[in-house]
């Protein structure tokens, strides 16, 4: 696809991109979302033994605030209009992680109230199925989101306000 | 003339101190909360519909999520319940009921470690996170080599147990039970004696015995109002009538009264572990009922009769008489019951399961009622709710 | 007082009321007319101590008249006894007296009773729904009501 107006695609821009990515990979800041089973591990995952600190990760109660939203645990139709309005109370750049299998797919709760996966209304970056899974799942999660952001193009000029951030699907 | 208006603030349901998805609707006149007014069904995932759809083998991996901190005290609710139905409960070998009160107590401390570590961490005092969470990784290490999974177990099943222990996890569980009554000492010492923590609980939450019994509030939510009533003493399951235990009551009725009964019954839940360690002997682990136990797999694999009975168990399912049973065990946060109706079908026709964190949280608008707005938060700590329960 | 006794007391007290009364697995249940549910419940509470409710739940028994089944399972602290009302409510007039003038605690369980089953409950302080969206329609516990919603096809791989 072809685009306009970036800033070019020469060693300098592509090197600042660099440095962008790399810097939001590496201090993601995620909000506490967690609805169900899965916060529990998330929480662990958090704690001493699975530390998230080192990755740069530190827990924002604010949308405002935030970057990463996991949804962690189960979605049900009640609670998604409130998931809607604190996605986009969230600043771009903003990135969703969908833990567990009830967020992926709805997990084993095919019923009348649960939605069956949260990409039904927010646009997922990266899946972790398990139920709930391990805090290492949880951490090879953030890691591969960490390689999906620096792959991003334009990052540079999308913060300086020319053009549009380009990420791989 | 005095016109004043409240001022109507919405907490949640996305918030970090309500323990998962709760709403709450404070009408405030200043600081202090005049009326409280929780809204739930944001986890509602229709459990109770779906295991009319369900046999009952294949309900079980749903209970793990009902009180997802304490997974298989709700296993072990919902298989004895089972059992009382298909009148198997004086069939259960002595080795199965053993572990199970092993892992039931295991299980409590794990909640119990939960409830100081988010109480704490909401009223400021994050080292006592750090320090629970690290303890219950040594608990989950033990979930994991019992049942392959860290948080929900699925281990009991009805009839006895889904495994053996295996090799070494006693000398484990006996370790971590010896070092445990230290960590709580830890844990008090950051705690107890900080000015703090003290002006922080002390006469916060008061809900007095009769209120409390009144409003159906069960567990050590009700024995820190002063009403001594324990499932496992009173109304024993699973063996628990040959265990050595002190019930933990205070009479306080507030919130420092609680915390004082959740710490002891840690330590209580130590003492049982080391008897229970101390009774085990070798035996078989599954009550003889071909019908209805799953055989083990050597059976499966190598006899015929095991194949057969493990096919229609599985794929049918099994199917007990027309009746009810209600059975109600002492989870960490109340009485989690479940009520059973079969018509002799493989699923049971309706199930209920007795939630004790939803009749819990009705007490919170007459605990929080005339005390200011932070004391809400170690109110809804105290009371040690958890969504998928009140939910379900 | 064993559970017998108090199941005998009632039925001297209230007669007509008591329609039967059983036992399963060591547990009795009695089944009461809806009109006096609160009368038997309150002498339940104040004559024969049963001063906790333990539970309170509906049972949705379709393609039978009555319908809907109401069961109150009841607990005595004092002396550990547990005791199961039962009553009957026809699907036509599915209306039944609220018990939370006798135990608080049936406040909310007959909110979920409401949401869930259908069941309206007279006089009760604050009947709306709890569980689902104030604006859900339909009766999800109900057992002509889809286990996947209204809106989804079931799914076809199943036993039942």
């Amino acid at each position: 696809m072809g685009v306009e107006e970036t800033l070019g695609n020469n060693v300098i821009t592509t090197s600042l991109d660099k440095v962008v990515n790399w810097s939001r990979s590496r201090s993601l800041w995620p909000m506490t979302f967690g609805l169900a089973c899965c916060a529990i591990e998330m929480m662990a995952t958090g704690a001493a033994r699975f530390d998230l600190d080192r990755f740069g990760v530190l827990f924002r109660a604010s949308p405002r605030q935030a970057d990463l939203i996991v949804i962690a645990g189960t979605v049900t139709k009640k609670m998604l209009p409130v998931i809607k309005t604190v996605y986009e109370q969230m600043p771009e750049p903003r990135y969703v992680i969908a833990m567990g299998a009830c967020a992926c797919s709805g997990g084993i709760f095919d019923t009348y109230s649960t939605v069956q996966g949260v990409d039904e209304i927010l646009p997922v970056d990266v899946y972790i199925p398990g139920c709930p899974p391990r805090p290492e799942g949880l951490l090879y999660g953030i890691m591969k989101l960490q390689e999906k952001i620096m792959k991003e193009r334009n990052s540079f000029g999308s913060a300086i306000g020319i053009g549009e951030r380009i990420s791989e699907i | 003339m005095a016109n004043f208006e409240t001022m109507t603030i919405n907490m949640g349901p996305q918030h970090p101190s309500t323990h998962g998805v709760l709403r709450l609707v404070l009408e405030l006149d200043g600081e202090t909360v005049v009326k409280a007014t929780p809204h739930i069904g944001y986890l509602h995932r229709g459990i109770e519909k779906l295991s009319e759809h369900r046999t009952y083998h294949q309900i079980l991996p749903l209970t793990d999520r009902l009180d997802y901190l304490a997974p298989m005290h709700n296993n072990l609710g919902y298989v004895l319940a089972v059992e009382k139905l298909l009148g198997l409960t004086d069939a259960i070998p002595e080795r199965a009921q053993v572990v199970r009160v092993l892992m039931a107590e295991l299980t409590r401390l794990k909640s119990h470690l939960v409830w100081l570590a988010c109480h704490a961490l909401d009223i400021g005092a994050m080292t006592v996170f750090i320090y629970c969470f690290r303890e219950r990784e040594h608990i989950m290490n033990v979930y994991e080599k019992l049942s392959g999974a860290r948080m929900t177990s699925n281990y009991f099943r009805v009839g006895g147990l889904s495994a053996d222990l295996p090799e070494g996890i006693e000398q484990e569980i006996r370790q971590f039970a010896n070092d445990m009554p230290g960590h709580i000492e830890t844990y008090e010492g950051l705690l107890t004696g900080n000015i703090i923590w003290q002006k922080r609980i002390q006469g916060n939450g008061i809900i007095s015995a009769e209120d409390a019994i009144d409003l159906g509030v069960t567990g050590p939510a009700l024995r820190g109002s002063g009403v001594d009533w324990d499932l496992r003493r009173d109304e024993p399951y699973s063996g628990y009538e040959n265990y050595d235990f002190e019930v933990a009551v205070a009479d306080g009725c507030d919130t420092w009264a609680r915390y004082h009964v959740r710490l002891k019954e840690m330590r209580e839940s130590c003492k049982i572990i080391h008897q229970a360690l101390d009774k085990l002997k070798p035996g078989p682990i599954l009550a003889d009922a071909p019908k209805v136990c799953l055989p083990p797999k050597k059976d499966v694999v190598n006899t015929i009769e095991g194949l057969i009975h493990h096919f229609k168990i599985i794929t049918e399912g099994f199917k007990p008489e027309p009746g009810e049973v209600y059975v109600g065990v002492e989870n960490p946060k109340g009485e989690v019951g479940f009520y059973l109706v079969s018509d002799g079908s493989p699923c049971p026709y309706r199930m209920k399961i007795r939630p004790a964190s939803f009749i819990n949280l009705q007490a919170l608008p007459k605990m929080v009622e005339g005390s200011l707005i932070a004391d809400v938060v170690a109110v809804i700590g105290t009371l040690d709710i958890v969504l998928g329960e009140i939910d379900r | 007082m064993s559970v017998q006794d108090a199941v005998d007391k009632l039925k001297a007290k209230f007669g007509e009321t008591v329609l039967a009364v059983s036992e399963f697995r060591g547990e009795t249940t009695v089944v009461v007319k809806k009109e006096e549910i609160v009368a038997v419940c309150a002498f339940l509470k104040q004559e024969l101590g049963f001063n906790f409710l333990t539970d309170l739940c509906s049972i949705d028994y379709l393609g039978q008249a009555p319908r809907f089944m109401m069961v109150y399972q009841l607990y005595n602290i004092g002396t550990h006894r547990r005791l199961r009302i039962k009553a009957a409510v026809e699907e036509s007039d599915a209306r039944i007296d609220t018990v939370s003038g006798v135990w608080a605690t049936a406040n909310w369980l007959e909110r979920e009773c409401y949401d869930l089953m259908g069941i309206v409950f007279n006089n009760h302080p604050d009947l709306r729904r709890i569980l689902m969206p104030d604006d859900w329609v339909g009766h999800p516990l109900r057992k002509d009501y889809p286990v996947q919603g209204p809106d989804r096809e079931p799914y076809q791989g199943r036993l039942q």
